[in-house]
């Protein structure tokens, strides 16, 4: 595969350093909203669609700041944009499923501040990524998410189950089995080439 | 969260430690997590991204504080987001002044303080509710925990993988490095390790409590 084909910069972003588990970006949703698989479900196709989002208007962004030279702004241009099109998900999911706005809770406007969604407007910068690569990284990016959100879900569920030690219960359980996730993810490194 | 947004706590003690320790941010709360893990493969590393973060936390803490009666509540988030990001390009073009290693060593992290949840979790919380002082002194707190964290993980995990703390080789050449602590994994089992560590801390000095209570009861 080449580097630079679409394909490539999918997979690489979904599940070779996926976002969650080899880059660390986007973890507070990861352990915080994990706790069943239809919310998890739900949680990232918002997310995948806020990414899409800022990622497109990024890339635009960013070609009229390179034009003007305000590369400085860059920051806070695309935060900008990042927290307006958080605003219209929680809108749209307010307006049309009440029930799942209650369950996502303090979790939704915190998509603002999920550094998934930073980390893909910056890292598509870094590259210098063009417009199909942009679109096919935040699509990878945003798949990657939802799928380690997923397998965590799964995970969590059936643990509810399990009997553990009460110390272990709750977080420090979770991140043992992130790592181990993560540990499994490590094996994809080979396809990197 | 509940209270009426008008009605300031009072400045004490705790306003600081609540930060540190009661609420620490990382340990208790498990905000700001993707920094934690991800920089913390050096005991340096860690200091430097804690002292970055907490000075963010100071000085956009400081200005919600001051801008709190102007700022109307349907744009507040928005506003906050905007002071923030103006403070993250300031440590960002200062990091890259003073050290283009250490700038390099922290990547895209040192942008992403913009989204890290402790600051705008303070400035929802706290800062935007109380006067400046007391947001000053709850940032503090809020930053050194942080910071502490930081290098909780930073400390473990430079040992345990390269055999040495902030640079200095603590095991001579024969140590064999743990190689998967300063990899991804590692940081979810060092933080996972930390935390069991202290929930175990919690429910001992709990049982004592409860245990001095009965005592006092029986008398």
């Amino acid at each position: 595969m080449q580097p630079d084909s679409l394909s490539f910069i999918f997979l690489n972003a979904f599940i070779i350093n996926n976002f969650v588990l080899a880059m660390f970006l986007g973890l507070c949703p990861f352990l915080g909203v994990s706790g069943k698989i239809k919310t998890a479900w739900n949680m990232g196709l918002a997310v995948i669609f806020v990414m899409l989002v800022s990622s497109t208007c990024a890339y635009a962004i960013n070609f009229l700041l390179i034009r003007y030279h305000l590369e400085f702004l860059r920051l806070i241009c695309y935060i900008a944009v990042i927290a307006s099109a958080v605003q219209l998900v929680e809108m749209a999911i307010k307006k049309w499923s009440p029930a799942l706005f209650r369950t996502l809770g303090i979790f939704l406007p915190l998509i603002t501040t999920n550094c998934a969604i930073l980390g893909v407007a910056l890292f598509q910068t870094q590259r210098d990524y063009d417009f199909f690569q942009c679109l096919a990284f935040s699509l990878g990016a945003g798949a990657g998410f939802t799928l380690a959100l997923m397998l965590m879900a799964g995970l969590r569920e059936k643990l509810e189950l399990a009997d553990v030690p009460d110390v272990s219960m709750g977080a420090a359980l979770s991140l043992v089995i992130a790592g181990l996730l993560s540990l499994t993810f490590m094996g994809f490194a080979g396809l990197g080439g | 969260m509940t209270r009426d947004p008008r009605t300031p706590e009072a400045l004490s003690w705790d306003t600081f430690i609540q930060g540190l320790w009661r609420e620490n941010p990382v340990f208790v709360m498990l905000l700001g997590l993707c920094p934690v893990l991800a920089v913390t493969n050096t005991a340096m590393n860690a200091l430097s991204m804690g002292l970055a973060t907490t000075f963010v936390l100071l000085c956009s803490g400081v200005l919600v504080s001051v801008l709190r009666n102007l700022i109307p509540r349907q744009v507040r988030i928005a506003s906050y987001i905007i002071i923030i990001a103006t403070f993250v390009t300031i440590v960002d073009y200062a990091i890259q002044a003073v050290s283009l290693d250490l700038y390099k060593a922290l990547g895209a992290f040192i942008q992403l303080i913009v989204v890290n949840c402790i600051i705008l979790g303070r400035a929802e919380a706290y800062a935007s509710k109380n006067p400046v002082v007391s947001a000053f002194v709850n940032a503090l707190g809020m930053g050194l925990g942080f910071t502490f964290a930081l290098l909780c993980l930073g400390a473990v995990r430079e040992v345990l993988g390269s055999g040495s703390l902030f640079g200095l080789s603590l095991f001579g050449p024969d140590f064999q490095p743990w190689a998967v602590f300063v990899l991804p994994p590692g940081g979810f089992f060092v933080l996972a390790f930390w935390l069991f560590l202290f929930a175990v801390v919690r429910k001992r000095l709990k049982v004592t409590e409860s245990s001095m209570e009965e005592r006092t009861n029986a008398a």
